[in-house]
C-alpha cells in the first residue's frame, strides 16, 4: 500500500533521515520505534507531505507521491494523528472535527462520520461546544484521533498517541487502534510504549539516528536480545 | 447647543468615522492574525480603493457606496494575486524581509497611482453631500451615517463568514494552529491567498467610504497604514473585535482632539492613546496574553 524507498531528509544541514526504506501492506499495523530524536516524527511528517525528502521515493497504491503537498496527500486517504495532537485550541470540538473533513474526499460524509466519531468517543459528544484548548489531555487525544477519522483515511499514522496519558487511558487508546484496524484501517504506529506497540503490531521497524536499524515481526522483535537491551533495559 | 451636547456631537461624529477606520483596521488585523504578516501596504491599498471609487464615479456615475462590490472585488483579486505571486515566497522569511517586500509594494502602488492620476487632489461629491439628519439637538451628516452603516454591515458580514462558513472556519484554523492545518490537509497557501484578498478588499471598501469625506492624493497611504496599525495595536493584534473597538476609539479621540485642542493635533492624540494602552495593557485592549 505504502512504499518508502531510500528516503533522506535534511533540516538545513542536519540530516534527520538517511536511506530509509519500508513498506506497509494493506490491513497491517506497523510500529515504528526508536529513541528520542531518532527521526520517527520526521518520517511521519515526510510521508504526510509536510517535509519534502531530499532523496528517495514515496509511493502510495502505486502512485508516486514524493514531494506532494500535504493537502493532496491527505486527500489520497493518508491521515495522521500528529505529535503533540495539533488540535485547534480556540475552536470548538465540533469545529475541530469539521476541519478534519474539509478535504474533498471527506466533505460529503462529514455529518455521518461525526456521528460515528461520537459513538467511538462519547466524551466528545458531550463537549461539542467546548473550546478544544480546555479539554483534558486524554480528551484532546481522542479529539485528534476523531478529527483524523473525519478525513476518511485508509491509512492512519499515529505519532505517540499515548503520550502523557494515564495507563488506563493508554489501554483504551490501544484498544481503539486495534478496533480501527479490525474495521479495515491500515495503521502506522509510533510509540514510546515499546512493549505495548510491539504486541499490537504485525511488523515493526526500529529507527536509530535516522536509519532503519532493525525490522521484523512484532513478536520477533520483542524476543530480540539487542532490542530488549536497548529499549527495555532488560 | 449646550456645552455637554457639543462633546456628544463630536463623540457621535467620531464613532461614525471610527466605523470606517475599523473597517480598514479589520483587514490589517485579519491578515496579521492568520498569516503573521504585517501589511505595510495597507494604507496604499486604501488609497487605491479611493481612486477606484473615484474612477467608478466619473465613468459610471455610481455612488461610492454602491461601488463597494466592484472595488472590493478588484482589490480582493489584487490581494490574491499579490499573495500567490510574491508574498507566499516570503511567508517563512524573517520579518525584516517581509517588511521590505511590503514597503516595496507600497512604493509601487503610490507611484503607480501617481503616474495614472497625477498628484492633484480628487474627490467625489455625492448628491447628499451636504444633507444631514436632525436627531434631537444633533445634526448627523448623511454621508457619515451611510458610511458607518455600510462599514458595520461589512464587518458583520465578515464575522458571519469566519464563524459560519467552512472556508472561514478553515482560515481561523490556520491562524489557530498552522501545523494542525497542514495535518488535516487544509490547503494553507490557498487559504492565505483568500485571507490576503479579504484584507485588501477591506482596505478597498474603506477607501470607497472615505472618498466621500476626504480628498484623495496618491501620497496619503503611509498615514493610513500608520492609522490602521495604531488601531490594531490598541485593539489587540489579531483580534477582529479589538480592531472594531480600536477603530471606534480612535475615531472618537480624533474628534475630541479636534474640539479640545486643534484638528491638526488629532494624530498626536491617537498616539498618546496608543502609548497609554501599551503602558496599561501591552497586548492591546482585547489582545490575548502571549504565553
Ligand atoms: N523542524 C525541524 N528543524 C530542524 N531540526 C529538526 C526539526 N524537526 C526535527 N528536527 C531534528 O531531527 C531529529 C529527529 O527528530 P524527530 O522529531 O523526527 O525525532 P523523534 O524520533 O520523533 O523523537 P521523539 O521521540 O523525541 O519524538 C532531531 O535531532 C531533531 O532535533
Ligand atoms: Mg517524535
Amino acid at each position: 500500500m505504502l512504499t518508502i524507498e531510500a528516503v533522506d531528509l535534511h533540516y538545513g544541514d542536519a540530516q534527520a533521515l538517511s536511506d530509509v526504506s519500508l513498506t506497509v501492506e494493506e490491513g497491517e499495523i506497523v510500529a515504528i520505534i526508536g529513541a528520542n530524536g531518532a527521526g520517527k516524527s520526521s518520517l511521519i511528517s515526510t510521508i504526510a507531505g509536510i517535509y519534502r525528502p531530499t532523496r528517495g521515493r514515496i509511493t502510495f497504491e502505486g502512485e508516486d507521491i514524493t514531494g506532494w503537498p500535504s493537502h493532496l496527500v491527505c486527500d489520497l486517504g493518508i491521515g495522521q494523528v500528529a505529535e503533540g495532537r495539533q488540535i485547534f485550541p480556540s475552536m470548538t470540538v465540533r469545529e475541530n472535527l469539521e476541519m478534519g473533513a474539509v478535504i474533498p474526499r471527506a466533505r460529503k460524509l462529514a455529518a455521518s462520520t461525526m456521528e460515528r466519531v461520537f459513538t467511538i468517543f462519547p466524551r466528545l459528544a458531550e463537549r461539542v461546544r467546548q473550546d478544544a484548548g480546555t479539554l483534558s489531555g486524554g480528551e484532546q487525544q481522542m479529539l485528534a484521533i476523531g478529527r483524523c477519522l473525519m478525513g476518511q483515511p485508509r491509512l492512519i499514522m499515529l505519532d505517540e498517541p499515548s503520550l502523557g496519558l494515564a495507563p488506563t487511558i493508554v489501554q483504551e487508546v490501544f484498544r481503539i487502534v486495534h478496533q480501527l484496524n479490525t474495521d479495515g484501517l491500515t495503521v502506522v504506529l509510533v510509540e514510546q510504549n515499546v512493549v505495548g506497540s510491539l504486541k499490537l503490531a504485525d511488523r515493526a521497524y526500529v529507527l536509530e539516528n535516522g536509519q532503519i536499524a532493525m525490522a521484523g515481526s512484532g513478536r520477533a522483535l520483542l524476543d530480540d536480545d539487542r532490542l530488549r537491551q536497548a529499549y527495555l533495559g532488560l | 447647543m449646550l456645552p455637554i451636547e457639543f462633546y456628544f456631537d463630536a463623540a457621535i461624529k467620531g464613532l461614525l468615522t471610527g466605523s470606517v477606520y475599523a473597517m480598514l483596521a479589520v483587514g490589517l488585523s485579519i491578515i496579521f492574525g492568520v498569516m503573521r504578516v504585517v501589511n505595510f501596504a495597507h494604507g496604499e491599498m486604501l488609497v487605491a480603493g479611493m481612486f477606484g471609487a473615484y474612477l467608478v464615479f466619473v465613468t459610471l456615475g455610481l455612488d461610492p457606496i454602491l461601488a463597494i462590490p466592484i472595488v472590493a472585488l478588484v482589490m480582493f483579486l489584487f490581494g490574491v494575486a499579490l499573495q500567490r505571486g510574491l508574498i507566499d515566497r516570503f511567508i517563512t522569511a524573517p520579518e525584516h524581509q517581509q517588511f521590505l517586500v511590503l514597503i516595496g509594494v507600497a512604493l509601487i502602488l503610490t507611484n503607480g497611482l501617481d503616474m495614472i492620476f497625477g498628484p492633484d487632489a480628487r474627490n467625489v461629491q455625492v448628491p447628499y453631500a451636504f444633507a444631514s439628519f436632525e436627531v434631537g439637538p444633533f445634526f448627523l451628516d448623511n454621508v457619515r451615517v451611510y458610511s458607518a452603516i455600510a462599514a458595520l454591515a461589512l464587518i458583520a458580514l465578515l464575522y458571519l463568514f469566519f464563524n459560519h462558513t467552512l472556508t472561514g472556519k478553515a482560515i481561523r484554523a490556520c491562524a489557530d494552529n498552522n501545523r494542525g492545518a497542514q495535518v488535516v490537509g487544509l490547503n494553507v497557501s490557498r487559504l492565505y491567498a483568500i485571507t490576503f484578498g479579504i484584507g485588501a478588499a477591506c482596505a478597498g471598501a474603506a477607501g470607497c467610504l472615505l472618498i466621500m469625506v476626504i480628498d484623495v492624493t496618491p501620497h496619503l497611504g503611509a498615514d493610513f497604514t500608520l492609522l490602521a496599525f495604531t488601531i490594531v495595536i490598541i485593539g489587540g493584534l489579531g483580534s477582529m473585535t479589538g480592531a472594531l473597538l480600536g477603530g471606534l476609539l480612535i475615531g472618537v479621540s480624533e474628534a475630541m482632539a479636534g474640539i479640545l485642542i486643534q484638528p491638526s493635533l488629532k494624530s498626536s492624540f491617537s498616539f498618546g492613546l496608543l502609548i497609554l494602552v501599551l503602558l496599561l495593557r501591552p497586548n492591546g485592549l482585547l489582545g490575548k496574553r502571549s504565553s
